[in-house]
């Protein structure tokens, strides 16, 4: 479990800000997919303040490491660590999916900070493959993370994508995948069971690990050397909660597409603490 | 033409390290002059033309030039979403580039007859559409394409196209080239039935009947002023593509006579029918099967006019 690191701290106490937001954010904007948002927190978290290297006050500073999100429906999380950080300003995110904002429901390259728009499935994982192709025959030192979830690796684009980065040995690419085991209309093992996903990875020829994708130290342990093997992909499996923070909305598939009413906005706080 | 592109693309890449070439395991015999030349700016995905087209997206992003490549529907329809999200709303540099559009691969059947391809790719926002008619617009047309900084689709012939212009050509993207003056009608066409479009247009001259011809040969952007001036000029406008008539070289420029309120006494669209293509044959035999020859151009011509 967590070590009462400052660092850990600070992790944890954004990944409780990120789902503060989302949940205020999907409230306001009668929106859908807070459940995906909220079991990528503590990853978000990790990713931005251990593991990228990005500036906020130069969002396409040109030595940047490239993260996209391909599971673009939970772009709302995204926008949530990016105004935290100081890409943009806080009062943004009051326009969430609402009339005149700036922050449309699937994440857009729009916004300061978004490397790329996504929204529908299976297209993060080959650009984010062109990014790091084109990196190496550059010789640059950046690296590529593309965050992916259940649904996106249904998608046959994906597959295209994940044997080719192997063929051509991107271990400057990595997929961390949010494995929180629920898509759209029910949960993945009963729609398309992706077990054993990391012995079927490493017969793809990819380095995976696995890991608790809600904790903080796990996370980071796994991604503090990079790649996981010289010459492979690394393939990071974090098994999250869909919903996770929020008790009733945990492991459902009501919460992919639910709204989040004025009691259910109180309650959620009081639960995680933030009321 | 498809050997004229690759040549001038490797002479353009030899100046110009951004170039690159996302395969999707096609263009046996045409493409490895590129790959021995620079082969760690191509690479082949396997069958795979989603992956091809994200691949170039990514490899564009990072500021270079990606050319997709493959055969009629294959790197648009197959991956058409690609190309909308990923290149089209990121405005990325990558170059589409289909052989043989229309009924260029005939016998193949349906499969691999591209005749939808025009309509879709004009109907993004950000892409260029270009149907080169000849090799003097081929070879001009890729270094127009590859000095374009944004979405381009280039639909390519994929034989040894017969001259439509006599001489040199000045291309510039969505400037039309008048291939021959006449008053009595205007023909517009664009791409490689303007070698069925010309031979029609002589032939229609011999018995008193003078055609201005224009190669359209980019669709998008268009040349509105062109067409005005055929409409208020001529007074008569047909349209050739070798096409689907649905949203096709045709529609566009009855959008752009409707737009300026300047529709001329007489209108024609020839192309393809509402329906897949049934016969089995060669490209030329299809063509003649579904009007687009060019004695039966001549003859639509010849009878729209003097009816």
């Amino acid at each position: 479990m967590a070590k009462s690191n400052a660092w850990v701290e600070e992790c944890n106490d954004l990944a409780l800000k990120v789902r503060e937001h989302c949940l205020r954010m999907t409230h306001r904007g009668k929106s859908g997919h807070v459940g995906s948002m909220l079991s990528m927190a503590e990853i978000l978290s990790v990713l931005y303040k251990r593991v990228l290297k990005v500036d906020p006050k130069q969002p396409k500073w040109a030595g940047r490491d490239r993260f996209i999100l391909s599971k673009g429906h939970g772009g709302g999380a995204v926008y949530a660590v990016l105004t935290e950080l100081g890409f943009f300003p806080e009062d943004w995110l009051q326009g969430y999916y609402r009339d005149e904002g700036r922050l449309m429901g699937h994440i857009s390259h729009y916004v300061p900070g978004v490397e790329f728009s996504t929204g529908s499935l299976g297209h993060g994982l080959p650009v984010a493959v062109g990014m790091a192709l084109a990196a190496k025959v550059a010789g640059k030192k950046h690296r590529v993370i593309c965050l992916m979830s259940d649904g996106d690796c249904d998608e046959g684009s994906s597959w295209e994508a994940l044997m080719f980065a192997a063929q051509h040995h991107l271990d400057n690419l990595t997929v961390v995948v949010d494995y929180n085991k629920v898509q759209a209309l029910g949960h993945s093992k009963d729609v398309i069971d992706l077990e054993p996903f990391a012995k079927k990875m490493e017969d793809f020829h990819w380095a995976a690990k696995e890991v608790d994708g809600h904790d903080v130290v796990a996370i980071d342990a796994a991604l503090k050397k990079l790649p996981f093997e010289k010459g492979k992909p690394s393939w990071l499996i974090c098994h999250t909660i869909k919903g996770k923070g929020v008790s009733w909305m945990e492991d459902t598939v009501s919460c992919h597409y639910g709204c989040v009413n004025d009691a259910q906005l109180a309650k959620a706080l009081k639960e995680l603490g933030v009321e | 033409m498809r050997t004229l592109f690759n040549k001038v693309l490797v002479e353009r890449a030899k100046k110009d390290k951004r170039i690159y070439m996302i395969l999707a395991d096609i263009g046996y015999g045409e493409i490895e002059p590129f790959r021995e030349a620079f082969p760690e700016r191509w690479y082949n995905c396997g069958v795979a033309e989603q992956n091809m087209t994200g691949v170039a997206c990514g490899v564009a992003m990072e500021g270079n030039i990606a050319i997709t490549y493959s055969i009629a529907n294959f790197p648009t329809l197959r991956c058409l979403e690609q190309i909308r999200n990923d290149v089209c709303y990121h405005n990325v540099n990558v170059k589409v580039v289909i052989i043989g559009g229309g009924l260029a691969y005939g016998a193949l059947g349906v499969s691999h007859q591209a005749t939808e391809d025009i309509a879709i790719m004009r109907a993004l926002p950000n892409m260029v559409v270009f149907c080169p008619c000849d090799f003097a617009e081929a070879e001009a047309g890729v270094h127009a394409m590859l000095d374009y900084d944004g979405p381009f689709y280039y639909r390519c012939g994929y034989k040894k196209e017969p001259p439509v212009h006599d001489g040199p050509i000045k291309l510039k993207l969505g400037k039309s080239i008048q291939v021959r003056d006449g008053n009595d009608a205007t023909i517009i066409f664009a791409g490689t039935i303007g070698n069925q479009v010309t031979p029609a247009a002589e032939a229609l001259a011999l018995q008193g009947i003078n055609c201005r011809v224009i190669s359209m040969h980019t669709v998008k952007p268009i040349d509105r002023k062109a067409i005005v001036a055929a409409a208020k000029e001529t007074g008569a406008i047909i349209t050739v593509e070798e096409h689907q008539l649905n949203g096709g070289l045709g529609g566009a420029v009855s959008e752009v006579l409707c737009d300026e309120c300047v529709a001329p006494g007489k209108f024609l669209r020839l192309g393809l029918p509402d329906k897949y293509i049934s016969k089995v044959g060669g490209h030329e035999w299809l063509l003649d099967q579904y009007g687009l020859s060019a004695p039966k151009i001549e003859k639509t011509v010849r009878n729209l006019l003097t009816k």
